[in-house]
């Protein structure tokens, strides 16, 4: 057997006191990482008015969610008109106090008490110029924040900026190169692989469908392979060209380190079961990994999720049916959520954002459903929000095409969230100039 | 049928004349960087013959690494700069249709507009629907074209004609999601193979006629009265001579040369009306330029030879800055002449993309110890290397291509005009983990979690992995300890020490007998290493 060095990282996991023994012999990446990992486990819950502490979660509607039938204009005698057969009845809307004529789908029940708490903004009328209604073109628009859909992801250019999240300025490796995720990585997406959203120039998001793929998968082909991988992924000294200061070999020594660090921590965190029963759903299960990654107290600034299957061209449904039943699975995870980052007292630090694509077209179709559209609205949950209706819904007469004309451009409400929650400058980051909707009840 | 872009204009024929530099890169002052001298044929072992196989290949077995050092550095050097005079039966017939994304026909835009006026929803409804179903069809043709071209990395006896279509499909950067035409992806891809170790001058002049990337930068709708600045602005700056040797006006009048440049179909045309034919001065170049004018002043710049001599440096030796004043006070001082000397002649051999490597290939600077194994390798090399270099079956190419897009290098899909950054951008602690899987999957066949559960039925015979040409073996001898470093220097080039410890205890806890399943778990830790990352 090799020996192993005298300061493995299971023992950096084990104290603080190996740390302060070992500071002097241990590459200095090591122990910085180390030492904020320390910090983070002795409780990062609420301390307000920190940005670092600050979580931003987005929930990904994909498939294009028919947005009339989530926020109901029942006020409108045109929506019913259009939708003879799958519109809402205005008795079964839920109430939005303080907004006239609209409301919302009565399978959105749970996030009708999150809006009654004043921890839900509904932002009508959202969409951009020139809709695209490719699912493909138009979620890279929104992803990448850009009209042509190029370049990189708009989180992505926000860890770029902001130094993976861990505080501008401390990204001091010489070639720009991200800081050691050992605290956790600056965003990670639930899912197979990451949103073009989250990719960044120089940070790439960490993405899984579960945490037990965050590890090797060559141990499972036989127990006796753990070690030997273990003991060659877990050197901190190297040997040959790793030996050289600056050299390829170094960085990937080092990065192995991290992977190492990070996937136990990970799944270590996932590991843990939420103190909240979530729904079986999918989104409920990946909302409860969120959950439990936050109460570990990873410095995670994003996570990402996402909830499929809104592309209801027939049989979509009414108060009842298969988008009735999307939207119940959403606003029970999402209520779920709360109600357990309240319990860990870490509520107040978590913003949670969800959109689609695109909205649906103003009427049915032949086959009771609808097809691919434009504006829609979107959500904001958490205790920090500005409760409330905010925007004005689109007019249903005035229609481009059978579709509505969208009244907030998606980028003013990135910026909002960027500006106001993440502390971010928008300008950089949204490569433009776009009026910060107030998403903020108050300066947090 | 054609496989490549029938330009509507006839190509223009290079006259070496026109192609002296105005400016040209001034003759290295001293004699020739002694690194540049011709490695000699009893220092090219083992270590140098696999180093250039990865480097200027795609990775060799142990067999090719045996053989080319039997060869020596030239022979060894020219087969690979030849790739013509290697015989590959590939089917030249033209799998892919061209059709799926015709433009509309008159007809077609006659009845969309009728449904427009009459409000006939339920038309207008049908051609989207129509429309969607042909974008779902290329996206399938799509995926075709990224499986052709991986097989065809993973089978080719040319692997330099591959690894440089890499580098043009690199530095011509073009993302399918924009274009959204597989045919056109696919011809340009070709086109790049055509030019792989030709002239990068009539590359130059071929990628403004590539309909693929006319589309990307929106050159098709460039108007006389109205240039689309994106192409010219995007060769200036990214394909030839990199920011700072170029200015806004530059690119003004470029954008002007290349109105009318557009495509129908599938093949370039240049529409005379919408080209504007005034004087216009590019680079201090002053006439009636037109696109061809506007890559003939690109050429006279001196920055132009080396900035593609950086970029090709920093492809097969290792990263340097683009340009001279971008931090090249940290380069030794060797290495700068070096790059001076190969930009000097690339110039003067008018562009000629062989000699070039030829020289960079056969001098010992390539082969100095600090660029061993030292290089990140990209996602493609890690595949398709791993693949060939260690004789594994040629598993589900949608799994691979997908495994490609998770470790960050979608071909077909570069992340933006730029290409990929490359280098330490590839590694990051999730992308780490997926390269590791990735092999694991290559080796036993596990599928990855999401695919259907059924392992990959292909069998990987490990035990032929270290036999030589005689089919002499040192497994069958049962020697532990030459196992593991003949494993070793094959994988990674060298035999670091913590790896053959982990290597003989990890036979030991097994028995200590060589069998299949051992030697198959030495070689998961091996390419589990984090030293496998790099070539």
């Amino acid at each position: 057997m090799t020996t192993p060095h005298p300061f493995t990282r299971r023992e950096f996991l084990r104290s603080g006191l190996v740390l302060a023994s070992a500071a002097a012999s241990v590459p200095s990446f090591i122990n910085s990482s180390a030492l904020a990992m320390n910090r983070a486990a002795g409780g990062l819950s609420s301390v307000p008015g920190v940005p670092e502490d600050h979580v931003l979660v987005v929930i990904q509607l994909s498939g294009g969610n028919d947005g009339l039938n989530t926020v109901i204009p029942y006020g409108m005698d045109d929506y019913y008109k259009a939708r003879p057969n799958i519109g809402i009845a205005a008795k079964d809307a839920l109430k939005l106090s303080g907004a006239d004529g609209v409301g919302l789908h009565p399978q959105l029940a749970p996030l009708h008490d999150l809006y009654d708490n004043g921890e839900l903004a509904v932002i009508q009328g959202v969409g951009y110029p020139n809709p695209n209604r490719s699912h493909f073109k138009s979620m890279d628009i929104w992803q990448t924040a850009d009209i042509g859909a190029t370049g990189d992801g708009w989180l992505g250019r926000y860890f770029d900026a902001e130094c993976c999240g861990f505080g501008k300025g401390e990204s001091g490796t010489p070639d720009g190169a991200p800081k050691p995720e050992a605290a956790g990585p600056p965003g990670i997406a639930v899912g197979r692989s990451a949103p073009l959203a989250m990719e960044g120039r120089k940070i790439k998001p960490v993405a899984f469908e579960s945490a037990e793929l965050f590890k090797w998968s060559g141990a499972d082909i036989h127990k006796t392979l753990r070690e030997p991988y273990e003991s060659l992924n877990n050197r901190i000294q190297g040997e040959g060209p790793a030996a050289r200061k600056g050299s390829n070999s170094e960085f990937l020594l080092r990065t192995a380190l991290d992977a190492q660090v990070s996937s136990d921590l990970i799944r270590k965190a996932v590991a843990k079961k939420p103190q909240t029963a979530f729904p079986g759903s999918d989104i409920g299960r990946q909302l409860g990994m969120v959950a439990s990654m936050i109460r570990a107290g990873l410095k995670t600034r994003v996570y990402y999720v996402t909830h499929g299957s809104f592309d209801t061209h027939s049989a979509q449904g009414g108060a009842q049916g298969r988008h009735g039943q999307l939207l119940n699975q959403f606003a029970a995870a999402l209520k779920a959520f709360y109600t357990d980052l309240k319990a860990q007292g870490n509520d107040g630090r978590v913003m949670t954002m969800s959109f689609s694509e695109f909205g649906r077209r103003v009427a049915q179709n032949k086959s009771q459903g609808t097809d691919h559209g434009t504006a829609a609205p979107m959500f904001i949950a958490g205790p920090m929000v500005k409760k409330g209706v905010i925007g004005e819904h689109p007019s249903l007469r005035d229609l481009d095409e059978g579709d509505l004309k969208y009244k907030l451009d998606f980028r003013s409400v990135y910026a909002g969230v960027l500006e106001g929650w993440l502390k971010a400058d928008s300008k950089t980051i949204l490569e433009g100039t776009f009026k910060p909707v107030q998403v903020l009840a108050k300066k947090a | 049928m054609n496989w490549l872009t029938q330009p509507a204009t006839p190509e223009p024929k290079t006259d070496p004349a026109e192609l002296s530099l105005d400016n040209p890169v001034p003759p290295p002052s001293d004699d020739m960087e002694p690194s540049l001298r011709p490695i000699r044929k009893q220092d090219f072992g083992y270590e140098q013959a696999r180093h250039l196989l990865w480097r200027a290949g795609l990775g060799g077995s142990e067999q090719q690494i045996r053989l080319l050092v039997s060869w020596g550095p030239e022979k060894s050097v020219e087969y690979l700069l030849n790739p013509d005079k290697v015989e590959y039966p590939w089917p030249k017939d033209d799998a892919f249709d061209k059709n799926i994304m015709h433009p509309p026909t008159a007809e077609e835009r006659e009845m969309y507009r009728k449904a427009q006026r009459a409000q006939d929803e339920d038309t207008l409804a049908e051609v989207r629907a129509e429309r969607q179903r042909r974008e779902q069809e290329d996206r399938r043709q799509m995926r075709d074209v990224q499986k052709w071209w991986l097989k065809r990395l993973i089978e080719t006896p040319r692997p330099l004609e591959e690894k440089m279509t890499l580098f043009w499909h690199g530095l011509f950067a073009t993302n399918y999601r924009t274009i959204e035409n597989s045919y056109h992806m696919f011809q340009q891809n070709q086109l790049f193979r055509k030019h792989s170790l030709g002239s990068y001058a009539e590359l130059l002049r071929g990628i403004i006629r590539d309909p693929a990337m006319l589309a990307y930068l929106n050159n098709n709708q460039s108007k006389k009265d109205k240039p689309n600045e994106n192409l010219a602005r995007e060769i200036m700056e990214l394909f030839s001579l990199g920011v700072g040797n170029y200015t806004e006006r530059d690119i003004k009048e470029g954008a002007r040369a290349l109105t009318g440049y557009t495509f129908e179909d599938d093949g370039f045309v240049f529409e005379k009306k919408n080209h504007d034919t005034g004087v216009k001065t590019i680079l201090s170049n002053t006439g009636p330029l037109d696109g061809d004018g506007f890559v003939k002043a690109i050429l006279a710049q001196s920055a132009c030879p080396k900035y593609i001599t950086r970029r090709l440096y920093s492809y097969f030796v290792a990263d340097v800055p683009p340009d001279e004043r971008g931090g090249d006070k940290e380069l030794p001082s060797a290495q700068r002449k070096v790059l001076q000397q190969l930009a000097y002649a690339f110039g003067e051999s008018r562009y000629q993309v062989k000699p070039l490597l030829r020289k960079l290939f056969l001098s010992e600077h390539f082969y100095e110890a600090r660029f061993m194994n030292d290089q990140i390798k990209s996602p493609v090399m890690l595949a398709v290397g791993a693949v060939r270099s260690l004789n594994a079956p040629v598993r589900d190419l949608t799994i691979v291509s997908d495994a490609l897009d998770l470790m960050g290098q979608n071909i077909f899909y570069p992340p933006s005009v730029k290409g990929w950054d490359g280098g330490r951008s590839w590694i990051n602690t999730s992308t780490l983990f997926v390269r590791q899987n990735t092999l694991a999957f290559f080796l036993s066949g596990k599928k990855p979690q999401g695919y259907d559960s059924s392992a990959d039925t292909q069998k990987y015979d490990v035990t032929k992995l270290l036999d030589n040409a005689d089919g002499e073996s040192l497994i069958a001898k049962g020697d532990v300890p030459g196992v593991a470093d003949a494993m070793l220097r094959l994988t990674l080039g060298w035999t670091p020490k913590a790896g053959r410890d982990a290597l003989l205890e990890f036979v030991k806890s097994n028995g200590g007998k060589l069998d299949e399943r051992v030697l198959m778990g030495m070689l998961l830790v091996v390419t589990a290493m984090p030293e496998y990352q790099l070539c």
